[in-house]
């Protein structure tokens, strides 16, 4: 089977995120003023070929692992389906 | 036999020729290393230069990691030899886990673009074994990514082993402890942000970056020989 998979990849808590400063500050110019926490990460999306949703959850937890998030800096978050 | 330094070239690499002409200045041999390749040849020590290895796409070094030399480098710094990442080279390191901790985006989002004082911290590395601690060096920034961190954890063990080797004077980037760079538990891998490369000349407005090269030409000189090999006479 083929699953849809959604990683969403986002700097870990405690680590600084001057793009999501910035984004953060310049809000106020449009007029957005209750704008807070905001936090930039990536959204990767792709498909994947297992035997079940398991299965599936398996394999994408090892690519993030070893690819698509550094640990030191990076969370993952796992969507499939 | 004068000391050969491999440059390891990532598709995006653009620092490579500017570190074989200053090690070629020093006196030694310099040859670049294709990324592909899978074996290093007869080489004393190894370079990865700055740059953008297959676009930092990802995330710098995510990549480059995988590129089938790595292999051979981390076998090469397995044995001793010397290995020094500069710029993208230190992130490559750290990706691939030769080095901790990891390089983020600057503090403030700004691409830095100068020249930065940076202090002596540790001369057990194969960067400085030849400089003095607390010795200030002029060098080029050059870089995005190059805000050093790492768990407290890490930065404690880095700390207790002496493996701090260079520290930023200002701290331009947001680099934790102001480091500017590390070293492996051995010494012989030390990855840092600023280029002594382009600091090699008083033309180019330093000539501080020749300090750290030969340093690393001295440790390339003495560097422990893999286990079985004999030295050629």
């Amino acid at each position: 089977m083929r699953f849809p998979v959604l990683v969403e990849v986002k700097l870990r808590p405690g680590i600084a995120d001057p793009q999501g400063a910035t984004i953060e500050r310049a809000l106020p110019a449009l007029g957005f003023d209750g704008v807070h926490d905001v936090r930039v990460g990536k959204a990767i999306r792709f498909t994947v070929e297992a035997a079940d949703e398991d299965a599936a959850r398996k394999q994408v937890d090892e690519l993030c692992r070893r690819l698509l998030a550094n640990p030191v800096i990076e969370d993952t978050e796992v969507r499939i389906g | 036999m004068s000391t050969r330094v491999g440059v390891v070239v990532f598709p995006g690499s653009n620092c490579e020729h500017d570190v074989v002409e200053a090690v070629q200045g020093l006196g030694a041999g310099a040859e670049l290393v294709w990324h592909g390749h899978r074996a290093l040849g007869d080489l004393d020590a190894l370079v990865l230069p700055g740059g953008f290895a297959h676009g930092d796409y990802l995330r710098p070094g995510a990549i480059a990691r995988f590129s089938p030399i790595m292999s051979a480098v981390r076998q090469f710094a397995a044995e001793g030899g010397p290995v020094i990442g500069i710029c993208n080279g230190f992130q490559v390191l750290t990706e691939a886990g030769l080095l901790p901790g990891a390089l983020q985006k600057n503090r403030g989002s700004r691409f830095l673009c100068t020249t930065v004082e940076v202090v002596v911290a540790s001369t057990q590395s194969a960067l400085t074994c030849a400089t003095t601690v607390g010795e200030v060096l002029r060098l080029p920034i050059n870089h995005f990514e190059g805000n050093y961190t790492c768990s407290a954890e890490t930065l404690h063990e880095l700390r207790a082993e002496d493996r701090i080797v260079l520290r930023y004077a200002a701290n331009p980037n947001g680099s934790m402890d102001d480091i500017a760079g590390v070293c492996s538990p051995e010494g012989n891998v030390v990855g840092l942000m600023p280029h002594p490369e382009r600091a090699s000349d008083p033309l180019l407005g330093s000539a501080d970056g020749r300090r750290l090269l030969e340093s690393f030409l001295v440790a390339a000189g003495s560097r422990p020989l893999p286990a079985g090999s004999v030295r050629p006479g």
